[in-house]
């Protein structure tokens, strides 16, 4: 294994990768300079400034920045931190993307905080525009006990092809990718521009399986299956001709047609494919190939923690969870169970009952940051699931770290129950929102304040998208909750049956559009058919499975009627 | 409008584009259109000037493909610098099918995609009259590492070995 | 016929402004000029010259009602722009000496 000494889990930037960033912060220097001085048209500005994480919003810019594949050192933390307190309202929100998120950010200022983010090696490339966007994986990537492969090289090496591409940074929309390494598929992949899963064929060789055509907004779509496996040295090749096929073929006439999904879906998976084995088999070669050593090489950056040798069996472990019942829930729902005997990956939950789902302030940063320090080899996750991760913790200090988290409200025990919302920002902050997002979270938070209830209700996800783009990801909840707006009033359509894992699905629509104040009630009576026909410890998604809809859709049309 | 190449040197325009509608001159170095290259393909194959093809956005590197012997200039039309068709079309013209005329973006490109064109295997590019040209030149400079290979140069394997491109 | 006001984002800091009587772009709502319908078009033609000075972004007219004599926004995401985060009234407009009472 290498020696490096950097911070666990990250990739090593060396000077290149540096002298890189920096570079690209004067570039956008020089390029809000021109705007300010009218070289620059806004129409020539925004895609500019949408590939360095720059938005409009309602109240102000939003700044994006790049979590890469959702792992950051506590270094880079307090330097997010910091940037809130000074350059924001000193708090940020992290997305479903494992990016952060500041809202009040101003134009003039932004090259500066660009330069803050680059002295930590951080940077806000690519977290929009249409072009290959951040790529995001598994948050317990390197850690958990059920990973075939650490996706975070692939990652990284996905990152480095896809950065200023020169061919495709002005795709027709956006292009996002998504990896995983454990057949459990925390990332996602299914609802992807492309997918893959990283595996391991019988001679022990890696491989992709490649997923395409995936995504949620408007039309939403489960991706098709590619190719079953494309070994690692053509991974690159058999991306690049994809993303060829895209951008020559792709739709330039309806950015709401623009997206990859559509053309798989109208020119068909087959003639699609077509197109692209074409491409690959002229394309892949030794030119393209990504040779073994290079892959060596982005491995050996990444600092694997240095854990001890311990046994499996914790006593004190064991007679905390023993002596403690609120540690021992909290243990049963926010712990997974890392590689490394003796050690274990926390979730730090940032859905305190009624908060707002993702937000956490520049205290909660630092606290967090301190933690990391402390007990997890100063490395933290981004879960997609807008929670953060301590992933190496030691069993033995892990009710020391819950102490703690619960100093700075970090603590509840919520992952995976029906208080763990997803929700995009909404018409609170959004400019693209039709309605909020973030008040039905908290009501519905709040209805179901009691955490023994959640616990026996079980795993159940709600996303929540305040407009048909679904950056709330509501197409693959098990309640999902998207915003509409009805002749200037917020009501909500809720669909159930989606999924995001390897079984993805979509949700259907399971009732009429109802008004705010009526959400919660209304998922309260799902919840209620649910735990009226399980058996034998189903979760809300088998339940309905064997049962359909139809009791589901009977309870809310019965309600609203 | 001036001509920049590569390098971001403003360089003298050889060529005249012409509109469908005007007469083709006996001599002298002319861009037709994609339509017409295919309507008068003979009369113009068998004229002794050079000739150049416009491809409209949306047309692809193997609609010339049998005619790069002949074609002296291919011009990639940008209808809106959003478009990046041409960045393909500039990539399989070297690439694929080994291209070694000028080719040259035309209609509306940015300074800021100026290096990626270049990189993309663009020789040269028209820019708009009101353009300052510091700024185009300046665009050529200020990133001066690609994580991947240029059209033109390297055997090397497609890498993640950062180059230095200015 | 509604009556309108005219909102944009200033380039600079991105934070919301309305056209006012003299010209000038204002931080808050109930200092924004009104127009009735007819006059609107001629007055957003104005307003659009402070996009070529780079002074603001994305202009357009908005609905609002008179309240005591001063507009109120009438659709509630321009309400939202006026004021803040509905679920962080300690921020926005509505948080500072700026606020307009609804």
């Amino acid at each position: 294994m290498t020696s490096s000494t950097g911070p666990v889990g990250l990739y090593q930037y060396d000077a290149v990768d540096r002298e890189f960033v920096h570079e690209r912060v004067e570039q956008f220097r020089g390029q809000v300079e021109r705007r300010l001085a009218g070289d620059l048209t806004e129409d020539e500005f925004k895609p500019l400034r949408l590939m360095n994480g720059l938005y409009l919003q309602l109240h102000a810019y939003m700044l994006r920045i790049a979590v890469p594949y959702g792992v950051l050192s506590s270094t880079q933390m307090r330097r997010l931190a910091h940037i809130g307190r000074v350059h924001d309202k000193g708090y940020g929100h992290f997305t479903t993307r494992q990016n952060l998120q500041f809202n009040w950010i101003k134009l003039a200022e932004t090259p500066d905080i660009l330069g803050e983010l680059a002295d930590v090696n951080m940077h806000a490339i690519q977290t929009s525009g249409n072009c290959i966007r951040n790529v995001t994986t598994d948050q317990f990537c390197g850690a958990a006990a059920d990973e075939v492969i650490d996706p975070r090289v692939y990652a990284e090496i996905l990152r480095q092809w896809s950065t200023n591409h020169p061919e495709f940074s002005f795709l027709p929309r956006k292009f996002k990718i998504a990896i995983s390494g454990s057949p459990a598929d925390r990332a996602a992949v299914k609802v992807h521009d492309i997918g893959l899963l990283a595996k391991r064929n019988a001679e022990d060789e890696v491989g992709f399986e490649v997923w395409v055509g995936g995504g949620l907004g408007r039309s939403p779509f489960v991706a098709k299956k590619a190719r079953d496996w494309v070994p690692e040295a053509d991974g690159l090749a058999y991306l690049e001709a994809i993303l060829r096929v895209y951008n020559q073929f792709g739709r330039r006439d309806n950015m709401y047609k623009a997206r990859i999904k559509i053309l798989v879906h109208e020119l068909g998976i087959e003639k699609f494919l077509t197109h692209v084995d074409a491409e690959f088999a002229r394309i892949r070669g030794p030119k393209f190939a990504l040779d073994p050593e290079l892959v060596a090489a982005i491995q050996a950056r990444f600092a694997p923690p240095p854990l001890a040798d311990l046994p499996g069996h914790c006593p004190e472990f064991e007679a905390a969870k023993a002596s403690d019942p609120a540690f021992a829930r909290w243990v049963a729902t926010n712990t997974v169970a890392h590689k490394a005997p003796g050690y274990i990956c926390a979730t730090l939950s940032l859905k305190p009952i009624g908060g707002i789902p993702g937000d956490a302030t520049s205290e909660q940063m630092e606290a967090v940051a301190d933690l990391a320090d402390r007990y997890s080899f100063g490395e933290i996750r981004v879960a997609h699931e807008q929670n953060l991760v301590l992933a190496h913790v030691r069993k033995d200090a892990l009710h020391a770290l819950w102490t703690e988290l619960k100093a700075h409200d970090l603590a509840t025990p919520n992952i995976g129950l029906v208080s763990d919302i997803i929700a995009c920002p909404g018409l609170d902050y959004c400019a693209l929102a039709n309605a909020r997002a973030i008040p039905i979270a908290q009501g519905i938070s709040e209805r179901f304040a009691d955490l023994d209830r959640q616990l026996a209700i079980g795993d159940l996800s709600i996303n929540i998208s305040g407009c048909i783009n679904a950056c709330g990801h509501h197409h693959v909840a098990n309640i999902g909750i998207l915003g509409v707006d009805k002749k200037g009033v917020e009501f909500y359509q809720i669909t159930v049956g989606g999924n995001a894992g390897i079984d993805a699905a979509i949700g259907d629509i399971v009732g009429p559009a109802l008004p705010a104040e009526e959400v919660p009630a209304a998922i309260e009576a799902l919840v209620n058919v649910y735990l009226h026909y399980r058996k034998d410890g189903e979760r809300f998604i088998d339940t309905l499975g064997r049962i359909g809809i139809q009791p589901f859709k009977e309870t809310l049309y019965a309600a609203a009627a | 409008m001036p001509l920049l190449r590569e390098t971001g040197e403003a360089v003298a325009d050889a060529w005249t584009i012409l509109p469908d509608d005007r007469p083709v001159p006996a001599g002298g170095a002319v861009v037709v259109s994609l339509k017409r290259w295919r309507e008068e393909r003979e009369t113009l194959a068998g004229r002794d000037a050079p000739l150049g093809v416009l491809l409209p956005s949306g047309a692809l590197a193997s609609d010339v493909a049998p005619d790069l012997q002949r074609l002296g200039l291919i011009a990639l039309d940008f209808p809106k610098f959003r478009d990046g068709r041409g960045f393909t079309v500039a990539r399989e013209l070297r690439e694929r099918f080994g291209y070694t005329g000028e080719i040259r973006a035309t209609g509306h490109v940015i300074a800021d995609q100026f290096p990626l064109l270049v990189r993309c295997g663009v020789s040269t590019v028209q820019v708009p009259d009101t353009a300052k040209l510091d700024q185009w030149q300046a665009a050529l400079g200020t990133l001066t590492i690609a994580y991947q290979k240029a059209v033109a140069g390297e055997e090397l394997p497609l890498s993640l070995r950062r180059f230095k491109v200015a | 016929m509604s009556t309108k006001a005219i909102t944009a984002n200033r380039l600079r800091d991105g934070s919301v402004v309305w056209y006012g009587k003299d010209g000038l772009w204002v931080d808050t709502v109930d200092r924004a000029a009104v127009y009735e319908a007819g006059a609107i078009d001629g007055a957003l033609a104005l307003a659009k010259q402070g996009l070529l000075d780079q002074i603001v972004v994305d202009v357009y007219a908005i609905d609002v009602k008179l309240s005591e004599g001063r507009p109120v926004p009438l659709r509630y995401r321009e309400w939202l722009r006026a004021n803040g985060p509905s679920v962080r009234t300690d921020l926005g407009k509505q948080a500072s000496a700026l606020a307009y009472a609804f």
